[in-house]
Protein backbone atom coordinates (compact mmCIF):
# COMPACT_ATOMS: atom_id res chain seq x y z
CA UNK A 1 0.00 0.00 0.00
CA UNK A 2 2.91 2.27 0.72
CA UNK A 3 4.24 1.77 -2.80
CA UNK A 4 0.85 2.61 -4.26
CA UNK A 5 0.84 5.83 -2.31
CA UNK A 6 4.28 6.80 -3.57
CA UNK A 7 3.35 6.07 -7.18
CA UNK A 8 0.14 8.01 -6.78
CA UNK A 9 2.03 10.94 -5.36
CA UNK A 10 4.57 10.96 -8.18
CA UNK A 11 1.85 10.80 -10.79
CA UNK A 12 -0.10 13.51 -9.08
CA UNK A 13 2.96 15.75 -9.01
CA UNK A 14 3.60 15.06 -12.69
CA UNK A 15 -0.02 15.87 -13.48
CA UNK A 16 0.24 19.15 -11.61
CA UNK A 17 3.62 19.82 -13.20
CA UNK A 18 2.44 19.51 -16.80
CA UNK A 19 -0.23 22.11 -16.13
CA UNK A 20 2.52 24.73 -16.15
CA UNK A 21 3.76 23.95 -19.63
CA UNK A 22 2.57 26.79 -21.85
CA UNK A 23 0.26 25.89 -24.72
CA UNK A 24 -0.42 27.66 -27.98
CA UNK A 25 -3.99 28.64 -28.70
CA UNK A 26 -5.73 28.64 -32.01
CA UNK A 27 -7.65 31.86 -31.62
CA UNK A 28 -8.04 34.95 -33.74
CA UNK A 29 -10.60 37.74 -34.05
CA UNK A 30 -9.74 38.39 -37.64
CA UNK A 31 -11.69 36.75 -40.41
CA UNK A 32 -9.50 37.03 -43.51
CA UNK A 33 -10.95 38.08 -46.85
CA UNK A 34 -10.13 34.63 -48.17
CA UNK A 35 -12.62 32.96 -45.82
CA UNK A 36 -14.91 30.34 -47.35
CA UNK A 37 -18.07 32.05 -46.06
CA UNK A 38 -17.02 35.45 -47.36
CA UNK A 39 -16.14 34.43 -50.92
CA UNK A 40 -18.99 31.98 -51.44
CA UNK A 41 -22.70 32.56 -51.12
CA UNK A 42 -23.26 30.03 -48.41
CA UNK A 43 -26.87 29.42 -47.28
CA UNK A 44 -27.41 30.12 -43.60
CA UNK A 45 -28.07 26.53 -42.54
CA UNK A 46 -24.88 25.39 -44.26
CA UNK A 47 -22.94 28.24 -42.62
CA UNK A 48 -24.11 27.17 -39.20
CA UNK A 49 -23.30 23.55 -39.85
CA UNK A 50 -19.80 24.36 -41.11
CA UNK A 51 -19.17 26.54 -38.10
CA UNK A 52 -20.31 23.92 -35.61
CA UNK A 53 -18.91 20.83 -37.32
CA UNK A 54 -15.77 21.98 -39.11
CA UNK A 55 -14.43 25.39 -38.11
CA UNK A 56 -13.09 24.37 -34.71
CA UNK A 57 -10.27 22.43 -36.35
CA UNK A 58 -10.29 23.80 -39.89
CA UNK A 59 -9.97 27.54 -39.27
CA UNK A 60 -7.85 29.99 -37.30
CA UNK A 61 -10.41 30.22 -34.54
CA UNK A 62 -11.38 27.44 -32.19
CA UNK A 63 -14.22 27.62 -29.68
CA UNK A 64 -12.47 25.80 -26.89
CA UNK A 65 -14.31 23.71 -24.35
CA UNK A 66 -13.53 24.51 -20.70
CA UNK A 67 -11.53 21.33 -20.11
CA UNK A 68 -9.06 22.40 -22.75
CA UNK A 69 -7.33 24.30 -19.96
CA UNK A 70 -6.31 20.98 -18.42
CA UNK A 71 -3.26 19.13 -19.66
CA UNK A 72 -2.89 16.65 -21.31
CA UNK A 73 -6.22 17.46 -22.99
CA UNK A 74 -4.68 20.65 -24.35
CA UNK A 75 -1.98 18.75 -26.20
CA UNK A 76 -4.45 16.29 -27.59
CA UNK A 77 -6.62 19.08 -29.03
CA UNK A 78 -3.65 21.11 -30.21
CA UNK A 79 -2.43 18.18 -32.24
CA UNK A 80 -5.79 17.69 -33.94
CA UNK A 81 -6.17 21.35 -34.76
CA UNK A 82 -2.70 21.51 -36.23
CA UNK A 83 -3.37 18.51 -38.46
CA UNK A 84 -6.81 19.76 -39.38
CA UNK A 85 -5.55 23.14 -40.51
CA UNK A 86 -2.75 21.59 -42.51
CA UNK A 87 -5.32 19.59 -44.49
CA UNK A 88 -7.79 22.40 -44.93
CA UNK A 89 -8.17 25.90 -43.53
CA UNK A 90 -11.53 27.45 -44.43
CA UNK A 91 -10.16 30.89 -43.52
CA UNK A 92 -7.65 30.64 -46.36
CA UNK A 93 -10.03 29.15 -48.90
CA UNK A 94 -9.68 31.77 -51.62
CA UNK A 95 -5.90 31.55 -51.67
CA UNK A 96 -6.28 28.15 -53.33
CA UNK A 97 -6.37 27.71 -57.10
CA UNK A 98 -9.49 26.26 -58.73
CA UNK A 99 -7.76 22.93 -59.14
CA UNK A 100 -6.92 22.81 -55.45
CA UNK A 101 -10.42 23.95 -54.46
CA UNK A 102 -12.00 21.18 -56.50
CA UNK A 103 -9.66 18.68 -54.91
CA UNK A 104 -10.55 19.87 -51.42
CA UNK A 105 -14.29 19.91 -52.13
CA UNK A 106 -14.09 16.37 -53.45
CA UNK A 107 -12.27 15.31 -50.30
CA UNK A 108 -14.85 17.07 -48.10
CA UNK A 109 -17.63 15.13 -49.80
CA UNK A 110 -15.79 11.82 -49.39
CA UNK A 111 -14.98 12.48 -45.76
CA UNK A 112 -18.59 13.32 -44.89
CA UNK A 113 -20.05 10.46 -46.93
CA UNK A 114 -17.77 7.90 -45.32
CA UNK A 115 -18.45 9.37 -41.89
CA UNK A 116 -14.78 9.97 -41.21
CA UNK A 117 -15.36 13.63 -40.52
CA UNK A 118 -16.16 15.10 -38.08
CA UNK A 119 -13.96 12.86 -35.96
CA UNK A 120 -15.70 10.58 -33.50
CA UNK A 121 -13.64 11.97 -30.65
CA UNK A 122 -15.10 15.37 -31.55
CA UNK A 123 -18.76 14.41 -32.00
CA UNK A 124 -18.61 12.47 -28.75
CA UNK A 125 -18.57 15.79 -26.93
CA UNK A 126 -20.02 18.08 -29.62
CA UNK A 127 -23.26 16.20 -30.21
CA UNK A 128 -24.58 18.93 -32.50
CA UNK A 129 -21.61 18.51 -34.85
CA UNK A 130 -22.80 15.14 -36.15
CA UNK A 131 -24.07 15.02 -39.72
CA UNK A 132 -27.46 13.43 -39.24
CA UNK A 133 -28.71 14.76 -42.55
CA UNK A 134 -25.68 15.20 -44.70
CA UNK A 135 -27.52 15.46 -48.02
CA UNK A 136 -28.04 19.21 -47.89
CA UNK A 137 -24.35 19.78 -47.18
CA UNK A 138 -23.20 17.31 -49.82
CA UNK A 139 -25.46 18.76 -52.50
CA UNK A 140 -24.22 22.26 -51.68
CA UNK A 141 -20.55 21.24 -51.81
CA UNK A 142 -21.13 19.27 -55.03
CA UNK A 143 -22.84 22.25 -56.61
CA UNK A 144 -19.95 24.50 -55.62
CA UNK A 145 -17.42 22.03 -57.02
CA UNK A 146 -19.23 21.80 -60.35
CA UNK A 147 -19.44 25.59 -60.61
CA UNK A 148 -15.64 25.94 -60.52
CA UNK B 1 -10.11 3.62 -1.85
CA UNK B 2 -10.48 7.24 -2.76
CA UNK B 3 -6.72 7.53 -2.96
CA UNK B 4 -6.54 4.58 -5.30
CA UNK B 5 -9.14 6.09 -7.59
CA UNK B 6 -7.25 9.34 -7.72
CA UNK B 7 -4.01 7.62 -8.56
CA UNK B 8 -5.62 5.59 -11.32
CA UNK B 9 -7.11 8.74 -12.81
CA UNK B 10 -3.75 10.49 -12.67
CA UNK B 11 -2.02 7.50 -14.21
CA UNK B 12 -4.47 7.41 -17.11
CA UNK B 13 -3.99 11.05 -17.89
CA UNK B 14 -0.26 10.67 -17.75
CA UNK B 15 -0.34 7.69 -20.05
CA UNK B 16 -2.35 9.67 -22.57
CA UNK B 17 0.07 12.53 -22.49
CA UNK B 18 3.04 10.21 -22.91
CA UNK B 19 1.63 8.45 -25.95
CA UNK B 20 0.82 11.81 -27.40
CA UNK B 21 4.36 13.02 -26.90
CA UNK B 22 5.75 9.82 -28.34
CA UNK B 23 3.59 10.10 -31.39
CA UNK B 24 4.89 13.59 -31.96
CA UNK B 25 8.42 12.31 -31.68
CA UNK B 26 7.66 9.51 -34.12
CA UNK B 27 6.32 12.01 -36.60
CA UNK B 28 9.48 14.06 -36.32
CA UNK B 29 11.51 10.94 -36.99
CA UNK B 30 9.52 10.18 -40.08
CA UNK B 31 10.12 13.63 -41.40
CA UNK B 32 13.81 13.15 -40.88
CA UNK B 33 13.79 9.88 -42.78
CA UNK B 34 11.88 11.36 -45.62
CA UNK B 35 14.35 14.16 -46.00
CA UNK B 36 17.13 11.62 -46.26
CA UNK B 37 15.21 9.84 -48.98
CA UNK B 38 14.80 13.05 -50.90
CA UNK B 39 18.49 13.76 -51.05
CA UNK B 40 19.22 10.20 -52.06
CA UNK B 41 16.61 10.27 -54.76
CA UNK B 42 17.76 13.58 -56.10
CA UNK B 43 20.98 11.91 -57.19
CA UNK B 44 19.08 9.23 -59.08
CA UNK B 45 16.85 11.67 -60.81
CA UNK B 46 19.41 14.15 -61.95
CA UNK B 47 19.43 12.47 -65.36
CA UNK B 48 15.68 12.44 -65.70
CA UNK B 49 14.09 15.15 -63.65
CA UNK B 50 11.23 15.74 -66.04
CA UNK B 51 7.84 14.30 -66.71
CA UNK B 52 9.11 10.79 -67.43
CA UNK B 53 10.20 10.25 -63.82
CA UNK B 54 6.80 11.39 -62.54
CA UNK B 55 5.02 9.20 -65.08
CA UNK B 56 7.09 6.17 -64.23
CA UNK B 57 6.19 6.49 -60.52
CA UNK B 58 2.58 7.10 -61.45
CA UNK B 59 2.51 3.86 -63.46
CA UNK B 60 4.10 1.89 -60.61
CA UNK B 61 1.37 3.26 -58.36
CA UNK B 62 -1.33 2.38 -60.90
CA UNK B 63 -0.03 -1.18 -61.20
CA UNK B 64 0.02 -1.55 -57.41
CA UNK B 65 -3.65 -0.52 -57.29
CA UNK B 66 -4.47 -2.92 -60.14
CA UNK B 67 -2.88 -5.66 -58.00
CA UNK B 68 -4.80 -4.57 -54.86
CA UNK B 69 -1.44 -4.01 -53.18
CA UNK B 70 -1.88 -1.26 -50.57
CA UNK B 71 1.66 -1.44 -49.30
CA UNK B 72 3.28 -1.12 -52.71
CA UNK B 73 0.87 1.66 -53.61
CA UNK B 74 1.88 3.53 -50.47
CA UNK B 75 5.55 3.13 -51.32
CA UNK B 76 5.07 4.40 -54.85
CA UNK B 77 3.07 7.29 -53.39
CA UNK B 78 6.14 8.30 -51.40
CA UNK B 79 8.33 7.95 -54.48
CA UNK B 80 5.92 10.04 -56.50
CA UNK B 81 6.08 12.82 -53.91
CA UNK B 82 9.85 12.89 -54.43
CA UNK B 83 9.76 12.85 -58.24
CA UNK B 84 7.13 15.59 -58.27
CA UNK B 85 9.35 17.64 -56.00
CA UNK B 86 12.38 17.34 -58.25
CA UNK B 87 10.42 18.08 -61.41
CA UNK B 88 12.32 20.68 -63.42
CA UNK B 89 9.99 23.36 -64.79
CA UNK B 90 12.62 25.75 -66.08
CA UNK B 91 12.27 24.92 -69.79
CA UNK B 92 8.60 25.93 -69.94
CA UNK B 93 6.95 29.30 -70.52
CA UNK B 94 5.94 31.34 -67.47
CA UNK B 95 2.29 30.54 -68.05
CA UNK B 96 2.99 26.85 -68.30
CA UNK B 97 5.18 27.02 -65.23
CA UNK B 98 2.36 28.54 -63.24
CA UNK B 99 0.01 25.77 -64.25
CA UNK B 100 2.65 23.13 -63.59
CA UNK B 101 3.21 24.48 -60.08
CA UNK B 102 -0.52 24.24 -59.47
CA UNK B 103 -0.70 20.70 -60.87
CA UNK B 104 2.33 19.57 -58.90
CA UNK B 105 1.01 21.05 -55.64
CA UNK B 106 -2.24 19.22 -56.05
CA UNK B 107 -0.66 15.96 -57.21
CA UNK B 108 1.78 16.07 -54.30
CA UNK B 109 -1.03 16.30 -51.79
CA UNK B 110 -2.77 13.30 -53.31
CA UNK B 111 0.46 11.30 -53.46
CA UNK B 112 1.10 12.11 -49.80
CA UNK B 113 -2.33 10.80 -48.87
CA UNK B 114 -1.83 7.67 -50.94
CA UNK B 115 1.39 7.08 -49.01
CA UNK B 116 -0.49 6.84 -45.72
CA UNK B 117 -3.97 5.53 -46.48
CA UNK B 118 -5.94 2.31 -46.84
CA UNK B 119 -6.74 1.11 -50.34
CA UNK B 120 -10.19 2.71 -50.65
CA UNK B 121 -8.70 6.08 -49.84
CA UNK B 122 -5.76 5.48 -52.11
CA UNK B 123 -8.16 4.92 -54.98
CA UNK B 124 -10.14 8.06 -54.18
CA UNK B 125 -6.97 10.11 -54.30
CA UNK B 126 -5.74 8.26 -57.37
CA UNK B 127 -8.73 9.57 -59.26
CA UNK B 128 -7.83 13.23 -58.81
CA UNK B 129 -4.16 12.42 -59.15
CA UNK B 130 -4.85 10.87 -62.57
CA UNK B 131 -6.53 14.06 -63.69
CA UNK B 132 -3.50 16.07 -62.52
CA UNK B 133 -1.03 13.78 -64.29
CA UNK B 134 -3.10 13.87 -67.49
CA UNK B 135 -3.07 17.67 -67.37
CA UNK B 136 0.66 17.61 -66.78
CA UNK B 137 1.21 15.45 -69.86
CA UNK B 138 -0.83 17.89 -71.95
CA UNK B 139 1.87 20.46 -71.19
CA UNK B 140 4.98 18.33 -71.05
CA UNK B 141 4.24 15.63 -73.60
CA UNK B 142 5.90 12.24 -73.26
CA UNK B 143 8.13 9.94 -75.27
CA UNK B 144 5.70 7.00 -75.02
CA UNK B 145 2.23 6.47 -76.36
CA UNK B 146 -0.22 6.67 -73.45
CA UNK B 147 -3.77 5.44 -73.26
CA UNK B 148 -6.35 7.43 -71.38
CA UNK B 149 -8.76 4.86 -70.03
CA UNK B 150 -12.18 5.27 -68.51
CA UNK B 151 -14.19 3.34 -65.96
CA UNK B 152 -17.86 4.45 -66.02
CA UNK B 153 -18.65 2.75 -62.72
CA UNK B 154 -16.18 4.19 -60.24
CA UNK B 155 -17.39 7.44 -58.64
CA UNK B 156 -19.62 8.52 -61.54
CA UNK B 157 -16.88 7.81 -64.06
CA UNK B 158 -13.13 7.96 -63.57
CA UNK B 159 -10.12 8.22 -65.81
CA UNK B 160 -6.59 6.83 -65.57
CA UNK B 161 -3.51 6.63 -67.76
CA UNK B 162 -1.77 3.49 -68.94
CA UNK B 163 1.12 2.43 -71.15
CA UNK B 164 -0.83 -0.61 -72.33
CA UNK B 165 -3.88 -0.62 -74.49
CA UNK B 166 -5.65 -3.49 -72.71
CA UNK B 167 -7.69 -2.60 -69.66
CA UNK B 168 -6.52 -3.34 -66.14
CA UNK B 169 -8.69 -1.36 -63.80
CA UNK B 170 -6.84 0.32 -60.90
CA UNK B 171 -10.10 1.45 -59.22
CA UNK B 172 -11.48 -2.06 -58.71
CA UNK B 173 -8.45 -4.32 -59.08
CA UNK B 174 -9.28 -8.03 -59.07
CA UNK B 175 -12.95 -7.29 -58.35
CA UNK B 176 -13.53 -5.96 -61.86
CA UNK B 177 -10.21 -6.09 -63.58
CA UNK B 178 -11.31 -5.50 -67.15
CA UNK B 179 -14.04 -2.93 -66.55
CA UNK B 180 -13.45 0.12 -68.70
CA UNK B 181 -12.40 1.27 -72.16
CA UNK B 182 -9.75 3.25 -73.95
CA UNK B 183 -10.98 6.80 -74.28
CA UNK B 184 -8.07 8.49 -75.98
CA UNK B 185 -4.57 7.90 -77.28
CA UNK B 186 -1.97 10.39 -76.13
CA UNK B 187 1.08 10.74 -78.32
Amino acid sequence: MKLVKIIALVLLLAFVGIQFIPATRNQSDLIPETDFMLVNKVPETIQKKLQVSCYDCHSNNTKYPWYNKIQPVTWFLENHIEEGKAELNFNEWDSLSNRRKKSKLRSIIKQIESGEMPLESYTLIHKDATFTEAEEMISYITQLKDSL
Amino acid sequence: MKNLKMSIAAMLLLAVSFTNAQEKEKMNHNHGDMKMDHSKMKMDQMQDAKAEAVLSDYFTLKDALVGDDTKKAAQSGTKLVASLKSFDKSSYTIEQQEELVDIIDDATEHAEHIAKSAIDHQREHFKTLSKDIADMVTITGTKNILYEQFCPMYDKGSVWLSLQKDIKNPYYGSKMLTCGKVQKEIK
